[in-house]
């Protein structure tokens, strides 16, 4: 009886492994993991404290894209353009969404106010280059969605003063009917160092896939980089920028091309071999023989 | 049971134990289905008798204790553990020295064992167990490898014999996870898991050794082929439909 009181988990720890669940899903299954969470915790109350917690940190971090209503295109739920609760800014429409983090919708807009945009020189630097990243995500990306957001320093007036853009890139695939999801992620912070008139990029790319047919397979990739350029005009910087991400993503594919072309004959090798050292199937047909020497050489006393 | 199932083919398969012990102390009255249903990656523990290590399943578990193949004793000894027949203990020695033969050439390492055991209906069941550590501090000998572990599990039912031939009935899962790590390239990591099963009637002439080693090396070919080229070869084909490399973006038309 004892032991029982022992093992009986307390609400916390439900609460914890259901958030451990939600939050282990894979790209775009969050849905999915809920509804078999809430069947594996039984207890609505719980759940609901979990999802509650879980969503949010779900959608931000995954970076998830909801259509805006109004049909004036797609919000990032990202912690760059987080402001306060469920609400979170379009720097590109300057709208501000508001989000239903469990039902992962967006169910009203309002224009944002003056003192969530940046001023009107970092605007400049932050629309050029934003203009940049859509056309090279409309290139490069068929579902891509990107912003791009003011980090620090949103209150530059002007020259002399140092601040801060983030683009996000992120694209998403869901197939289950195919049992494939995935999703591509890529966040550059991008800072504008005014006293030595140098900018500094850094990147994060996270790739994430997941196979589920007769089995789940699933791929994480990151990658992180570095570059720097000179401080130009906007419409310079934004052109620079824009090259440099490029640059740097389509290296990032071709390497992760290069690892999974790697598998088979290097890194799986690692593992298991395709065949035998002896480059020739296992001769089963011989155990027997093989049997029967060692039953002899026991006999004989010449064992091993 | 039907939810806990549907978790575990969606939670990233190098977290299974996480999930798994998750799952148990949340539902702890289906901890026995539960445990049967998802294979969990292997444990070791060494023979002290044998100074050889040998793998840890439900299969060699007696109370908290498992039976070594080595020694045919249990670890923690265990008084009264439940033994197979010596006719069958012969085979299982048998299948065992053949089997490390066979995951040497393999495998190049890592570690093996088989146990044996008698069922309901005069026939027995073999479970042949392999688990390779092929990371670059491990096993791996080209040490291309940050982490990289490959745990493969094969249950055959032997049935009883039947004018010579026998049905054989192969459960088999192969669970992996290979992650590579460089400057260049940031960290490459594919876990995976998959269990199919394949059933055959064979002539038992050559003895059922013979048999259940060709139909156990067949399919973890298959398996180790549709693992490689299929399942990676599917989230190699997702990442490249998230962005086409751009030789295929030029040719799209301008839309």
């Amino acid at each position: 009886m004892a032991d029982e009181e022992e093992a009986e988990l307390s609400e916390k720890q439900k609460i914890d492994i259901a958030k451990w669940f939600l939050l282990n899903s894979p790209p775009g299954e969050i849905q999915f993991v809920a509804k078999d969470v809430k069947a594996v915790v039984n207890d609505d109350v719980l759940y609901e404290e979990a999802a509650s917690e879980a969503f949010p940190l779900y959608n931000k971090s995954h970076m998830i894209s909801l259509e805006m209503p109004g049909g004036i295109g797609e919000v990032l739920v990202t912690s760059f353009g987080e402001l306060e609760g469920t609400e979170f800014l379009d720097p590109r429409t300057a709208q501000v969404a508001v989000v239903d983090h469990i039902k992962q919708v967006c169910t009203d807009v309002r224009p944002a106010l003056d003192e969530e945009l940046p001023s009107a020189y970092v605007e400049e630097f932050r629309c050029a280059l934003d203009a940049e990243i859509l056309r090279y995500v409309g290139e490069a990306y068929p579902k891509g969605v990107c912003s791009v957001y003011c980090g620090n320093g949103k209150d530059a007036e002007g020259p002399g003063s140092d601040f801060e853009l983030v683009v996000v890139i992120s694209a998403a695939r869901h197939s289950p009917q195919n049992f494939c999801n995935g999703s591509w992620r890529s966040v550059w912070i991008i800072e504008f160092k005014d006293d030595v008139q140098i900018l500094e990029l850094k990147g994060k790319l996270q790739v994430g896939a997941h196979y589920f047919e007769e089995g789940n397979v699933q791929l994480d990739a990151k990658h992180e980089c570095k570059d720097s350029t000179i401080f130009q005009s906007s419409e310079d910087c934004a052109i620079t920028i824009g090259n440099i991400i490029r640059q740097h993503e389509a290296e990032y594919l071709a390497s992760l091309e290069a690892s999974y072309s790697n598998l088979p004959d290097t890194t799986f090798k690692d593992l298991r071999r395709k065949l035998p050292v002896t480059r020739t199937l296992f001769p089963w047909q011989n155990t027997l023989q093989f049997s029967l020497t060692r039953d002899i050489t026991k006999e004989l006393g010449i064992g091993k | 049971m039907e939810a806990a199932m549907g978790l575990m083919r969606r939670m990233p398969p190098k977290h299974i134990d996480t999930a798994l012990s998750a799952l148990l102390s949340l539902l702890p009255q289906h901890s026995s289905d539960l445990l049967s249903q998802v294979d969990q990656p292997l444990q070791v523990l060494c023979d002290s008798e044998y100074g050889k290590e040998f793998i840890l399943c439900e299969y060699n578990r007696d109370a908290d204790s498992y039976r070594s193949p080595w020694s045919n004793i249990y670890h923690p000894p265990l008084e009264d553990g439940s033994l197979p027949s010596v006719e069958l203990r012969k085979l299982e020695i048998e299948a065992n020295d053949i089997f490390a033969v066979y995951r040497d050439q393999y495998y190049e390492g890592g570690i093996s064992s088989v146990y044996m055991w008698e069922d309901d209906n005069e026939g027995f069941v073999a479970c042949f167990l392999i688990k390779k550590d092929g990371s670059k501090t491990g096993q791996g000998r080209r040490g291309y490898l940050q982490e990289g572990a490959w745990d493969a599990i094969h249950v055959i039912e032997v049935g009883p014999d039947e004018e010579g031939t026998t049905n054989y009935r192969l459960t088999s899962t192969v669970m992996l996870s290979l992650t590579t790590d460089n400057e260049s390239a940031g960290t490459f990591s594919l876990s995976g898991s998959i269990r199919r099963q394949m059933n055959m009637k064979l002539p038992v002439q050559e003895g059922h050794l013979c048999n259940m080693g060709r139909m156990i090396e067949e399919m973890e070919s298959k398996l180790r082929n549709s693992l490689d080229q299929v399942y990676f070869g599917k989230t190699k084909e997702m990442v490249c439909t998230l962005r086409p490399p751009a030789e295929i973006v030029m040719r799209l038309p301008d839309s």
